[in-house]
């Protein structure tokens, strides 16, 4: 027996105490869905671990009243440092039970245990301490004094990162005061609905936060819902254009969080051993299932052979297998569909000329898998140098230049993230300034921190999520009136001292172009409260 | 027959540990009525110069944590505050000679002001720092940095809150802190001590003195190896010479504050206890 | 037990070097490594160190980790009965479990190698055949401060008296200063020092000191020049400065025997020494071997831990997989 054949080391599933089926979570309970229920399964195993209720519209119309309901009576009315202290209770609770989570995130979505644990949970408990700061400092997060919430929040998230998305979504909503509809993906939705156990342990008000089960046309329900003031979306471009596309004229402020085709790019003078490690983290990590993934490798051709021969020495020791196994770097495929379209946009690279490598692995007979795969002898017209393929497969392309690196790496109607690697300070700043991308990691890759925000340009949509900035997405400077809102506008200074955040961003100021294009309208029934 | 109680004894907070003052000296500590409650240790010159070496040394490792785990380090006192909430209340009925109604909220309001000091710690930088749009290939970034080591006059008419509301500004920007705490209401103090000592907060990073800060002002705003004064607390005094003895070393001084609502939350208490440092760096493509 | 050959050493660096191995060209060389980003070496080492090693593998690991152990006493007060006692343990680790591994070797100062070698008797000889290899410090250990006659007659003595490997010192002072010929000339010397009358060699260790040398790109750079001038093995520290072995710095020195054997065929061994005390520590140091280099080089001519206490923890933890309940300091005999 080889010394690497590591003996089995799985994190026990003990600690779970899961249900056998799952309601809506909607003001403070669990209620049944009247949709089809639908079971959510293990994608390294298939098996079936809970039955999840299905919102229909009538579900998904009460829980937005819940929402409303809170915000009106309790959320708004609140101090801020009030609700800090909530979110600081949830903050908490989530490191409490966080190996329980872990287990449960790798369980539903097929992640390794190892980073569900080291990095997922760990940054959803760190993403609620850090917006619960926020709840009562409000008037410094760059709206001016006293900025208001906007109400009811419609949150739509996708499988990748189930609780982290969450997090992202739910932290500033509540500390800038508004309160929540949540929609977990179809094939993740379990430690969503853990966590809504973890709000009832805090003593979150019923209604602040209302999380239900569902697949697209819930999400569609829950995005068109009229009652509905503030719409988040992460998730694919397709579906980001439609929301776009739907709530345009209407009163709804919406931001977006959409795909990427991110460049990591190498400079021949690059910390070389750092940089493999960085590309591989880049595309690998959560099985390339990452909005952000440096899934085009420019490397500089002067380096381009060494870095492949290094790049294959070191994928040679990824572990692909059981999610819940602590030693496993590679964990499953979260769906049949995605195993289908990464197989199927991996054949077209193959049939437009690159050069398919893969890590020989032990493929496990059940459940859906993909061996890290790179391709080399990429182009810039390959459709697999443009399209997101959103799985663990590298496309390699080279550059000559700085220059021609930055065209390449713009060259793409994303524009996320992107990665560079170089020992050269200077190199690093310039090449970031031009750059057309919302996160910009130098000498490293994939880093997340409550404090820093992260968003896209282009494509990849609008909006800031984390950091001071975040915190536009879900608050409007304090205005007189609602309808005193155009005019107080119009009175100011000039674009520039009135300018959120958000608007600096390139999200369209939505109220403004509703205000120009319509009556005006009944004044809501929601009292916009003090957000202090 | 009553049960006799066991009698808590009050001594310095330095470096992590309670030591009684190198001096031997104490002083009666009475309740507003009157009665005798303790005798409370009263520092010396060479206590203070203890408490400056300890909080000197801690101070880099304190400044030199990650702003996310000081704030959670200052959350977890927080928590434990709430948890000794009936103690702090007890101790400041019998010293102030308040109701429990006035007591509570006094004690309510220290931990909700230490939460929300807590709160600023993974934040203060990204409002009191920004990078600078300067004309040349240059980046260039502000941030704020802390100060270094941090004295305190205690306001001196309040156990708890006037303390907490000394103290946790400069911690929360990374400072570390030796503070006089008031000479009327020192148990408290030494009850917070007994906090922090439970607490994640390394020692040295706050060091409680009791006794006179008649005596132990002079000896602080004149040492060399402290960065800072908060004169908040020293109304009483001859503020005006500690403030000239500090010049000699161009400390950074807060000047004495009264009323209820002396030394009340604000960014600018952080901010005092910060230096900007500006950094640049060349950007080029070739 | 011989090392490599000088001359083909220094042909060799001539080669690799494209010129004599003075200051300048020893610079231009080294100083064209590919660098080191710190940040993410320490992430790396951290990620190694994430393994679980469970079961089967653990008690694999934990003989493995014996059998490579270079069993280490270097104090002033050194006596021939503490050296005694050393090796006693050194051969038989556990008196309870004969199935126990022998250590690969017990490393001494130069002037107690005479009593490490009558000691040991019969079970003196190479690891690989079962036996236990006699390793001393030389060269004016640890600072390494003395003229190069006084580090060459110390070397010399040690392996007249027996030693089969020798752990020098490289000048920390003339590496900091750039003086990189001046470096590769001792080690060559020091290696020449090695060699005895029947043309065998002892083994050269290169001690660079890391504690001492602070940044990575140093490590990497005083890496390369101990091999090119000869060294069979690098290794870390002389456990007399803090920090001593740490998981990135030996991750790092991995990567420089790897990118070596890809680049020249030759296998240079590795040896962290000092700080290393825990089972768990020492087992994170076998994944990264094995993950970063291959489970070829967990073998006593390629890695060794320099170490004295992790021996009793890692037979505390081999008591506990046997009996199945943790285990005590009364149950481990001290050395």
């Amino acid at each position: 027996m080889s010394f690497l054949e590591y003996a089995p080391a799985p994190e026990s599933r003990a600690i779970l105490s899961l249900r056998d089926s799952y309601g809506l979570f909607i003001d403070g309970e669990f209620v049944d869905g009247r949709g089809t229920p639908f079971q959510t399964i293990s994608p390294a195993s298939e098996e079936k671990i809970a039955t999840i209720a299905n919102a229909n519209e009538a579900d998904v119309a009460d829980a937005v009243a819940a929402a409303r309901h809170a915000y009106d009576r309790t959320w708004s009315r609140m101090s801020g440092r009030d609700r800090g202290k909530y979110l600081f209770r949830i903050a908490r609770l989530v490191q409490e039970r966080s190996r329980e989570l872990a287990v449960a995130e790798s369980l539903d979505n097929g992640k390794p245990i190892k980073e569900s644990r080291d990095v997922d949970v760990p940054l959803v408990a760190a993403w609620f301490f850090y917006y619960a700061g926020w709840a009562d400092k409000l008037d410094h997060a760059g709206l001016g004094a006293d900025p208001r919430s906007l109400g009811v929040a419609a949150q739509v998230i996708p499988w990748n990162f189930p609780l982290l998305m969450l997090a992202w979504k739910i932290a500033p909503a509540l500390a800038a005061g508004n309160t929540v509809v949540l929609k977990p993906a179809e094939t993740t939705p379990l430690s969503a609905l853990i966590f809504a156990e973890i709000l009832q342990q805090a003593g979150l008000p019923a209604g602040v936060v209302n999380i239900i089960t569902g697949a697209g046309d819930t999400g569609a329900a829950l995005v068109a819902h009229e009652g509905v003031d503030k719409v988040a979306f992460t998730g694919s471009t397709a579906v980001g254009r439609a929301i776009a596309k739907q709530i345009a004229g209407t009163d709804k402020k919406v931001t977006l969080e959409l795909g990427g085709k991110a460049a990591n790019i190498v400079f021949d003078d690059a910390p070389i051993d750092q940089a493999i490690e960085g590309i591989v983290n880049g595309i690998f990590f959560n099985q390339g299932h990452v909005c952000c993934a440096g899934s085009r490798l420019l490397v500089q051709e002067n380096i381009h052979d060494e870095v492949v021969e290094r790049l294959k020495l070191r994928l040679s020791t990824l572990r692909l297998g059981d999610p819940l196994d602590k030693n496993t770097d590679i964990g499953a495929i979260n769906s049949k569909e995605q195993l289908e379209r990464i197989r199927e946009l991996s054949d077209v690279g193959e049939a437009e000329g690159a050069e398919r490598w893969s890590v020989p692995c032990v493929i496990p007979e059940n459940g859906f898998w993909y061996a890290p795969t790179i391709f080399t002898n990429v182009q810039t017209s390959s459709r697999i140098a443009r399209e997101e393929i959103f799985g663990p497969v590298l496309s390699v392309l080279t550059f000559r230049t700085p220059a021609e690196a930055i065209a390449k790496a713009n060259n793409t109607p994303y524009g996320l993230s992107a990665g560079i690697w170089t020992d050269k300070g200077s190199r690093i700043l310039a090449v970031a300034d031009q750059l057309r991308a919302g996160v910009i990691w130098a000498n490293t890759f994939n880093r997340f921190d409550p404090s820093s925000p992260f968003g896209g340009y282009k494509e990849s949509g609008y909006g800031r999520e984390g950091g001071r900035h975040g915190l536009a997405a879900y608050l409007a400077p304090r205005a007189v009136s609602a309808a005193g809102r155009g005019a107080a506008k119009a009175s100011l200074a000039g674009p520039a001292t009135a300018m959120p955040i958000e608007a600096a961003d390139g999200a369209p100021d939505l109220e403004t172009r509703a205000a120009s294009r319509r009556a005006p309208r009944s004044a809501k029934p929601s009292k916009r409260g003090a957000a202090k | 027959m009553s049960r006799l109680a066991v009698p808590k004894t009050y001594k310095l907070y330095i470096g992590g540990a309670f030591p009684r003052s190198e001096s031997g000296r104490t002083y009666e500590v009475v309740s507003a009525g009157g009665a005798f409650l303790a005798n409370a240790a009263k520092a010396s010159r060479k206590d203070a110069r203890d408490a400056v070496v300890a909080a000197r040394g801690a101070v880099s490792g304190w400044a030199g944590a990650t702003a996310y785990n000081r704030g959670q380090v200052l959350y977890r006192i927080a928590e434990l505050l709430e948890g000794r909430r009936a103690q702090f209340v007890a101790e400041i009925e019998e010293a102030e000679g308040v109701s429990r109604a006035v007591a509570s909220a006094q004690v309510d309001e220290a931990i909700d002001r230490w939460v929300w000091y807590a709160g600023w710690a993974d934040k203060f930088a990204q409002v009191a720092g920004n990078a600078n749009p300067v004309a040349g290939p240059y980046f260039n970034i502000s941030v704020p940095e802390p100060t270094g080591v941090v004295a305190v006059i205690a306001p001196q008419d309040s156990s708890l809150l006037g303390l907490v509301s000394a103290i946790a500004p400069a911690l929360v920007a990374g400072n570390s802190v030796i503070v006089v705490a008031s000479e009327r209401f020192p148990l408290s103090a030494i009850s917070l001590a007994e906090v922090l000592a439970t607490s994640d907060v390394p020692k040295g990073v706050v060091n409680v003195l009791t006794g006179s800060p008649a005596e132990i002002a002079p000896w602080l705003a004149s040492h060399a190896d402290v960065n800072a004064i908060d004169l908040v607390g020293a109304g009483d005094l001859d503020w005006i010479s500690l403030e000239v003895d500090a010049a000699d070393t161009l400390k950074r001084v807060l000047r004495p504050e009264s009323g209820p609502d002396a030394a009340a939350p604000t960014l600018g208490r952080i901010s005092a206890f910060t230096e900007t440092k500006t950094v640049w760096h060349t950007k080029s493509l070739r | 037990m011989s090392g490599t050959s000088l001359v083909t050493a220094r042909e060799r660096a001539l080669a690799v070097l494209g010129g004599e191995p003075d200051d300048a060209t020893l610079r231009r060389y080294l100083h064209g490594i590919a660098g080191v980003d710190a940040v993410g070496l320490e992430q790396r080492a951290a990620g190694l160190g994430t393994r679980s090693i469970k079961t089967t593998s653990k008690r694999r690991a934990l003989d493995t980790i014996i059998s490579l152990i270079d069993l280490t006493t270097l104090e002033g007060a050194d006596t021939p009965g503490k050296v005694r006692s050393l090796v006693a343990k050194a051969v038989s680790p556990d008196p309870t479990d004969a199935t126990t591994p022998r250590v690969a070797a017990v490393c001494v100062y130069g002037d107690m190698v005479p009593y490490a070698v009558d000691a040991l008797g019969g079970a003196h000889g190479d690891p690989d055949d079962g036996l236990i290899s006699v390793a001393a410090v030389a060269t004016a250990f640890p600072s390494g401060r003395s003229s190069l006659d006084i580090k060459l007659a110390d070397t010399a003595e040690a392996v007249a008296a027996g030693a089969d490997e020798i752990d020098m010192v490289i000048d920390r002072g003339a590496f900091l200063a750039g003086r990189y010929g001046l470096v590769f000339d001792q080690i060559a010397a020091v290696k020449e020092a090695c060699r005895r009358p029947d043309g065998t060699s002892a083994s050269l260790k290169v001690i660079l000191e890391t504690g001492e040398l602070v940044t990575y790109d140093n490590v990497r750079r005083a890496s390369w020049l101990s091999i090119l001038a000869g060294g069979d093995f690098i290794k870390t520290s002389t456990g007399k400065v803090q920090p001593a072995a740490t998981l990135p710095v030996t991750l790092l020195m991995l990567e420089v025997v790897r990118d070596w054997h890809l680049a020249t065929g030759q296998r240079i061994g590795v040896k962290p020494a000092g700080g290393i005390r825990a089972s768990k520590d020492a087992i994170k140091y076998l994944v990264t071997v094995a993950e970063t280099v291959g489970e070829e080089w967990l073998r006593p001519h390629l890695f060794r831990f320099g170490a004295s206490s992790l021996l009793n923890d890692v037979l505390l933890q081999r008591q506990k997989l046997a009996t199945g309940h943790y285990s005590g300091a009364d149950y481990v005999t001290i050395d």
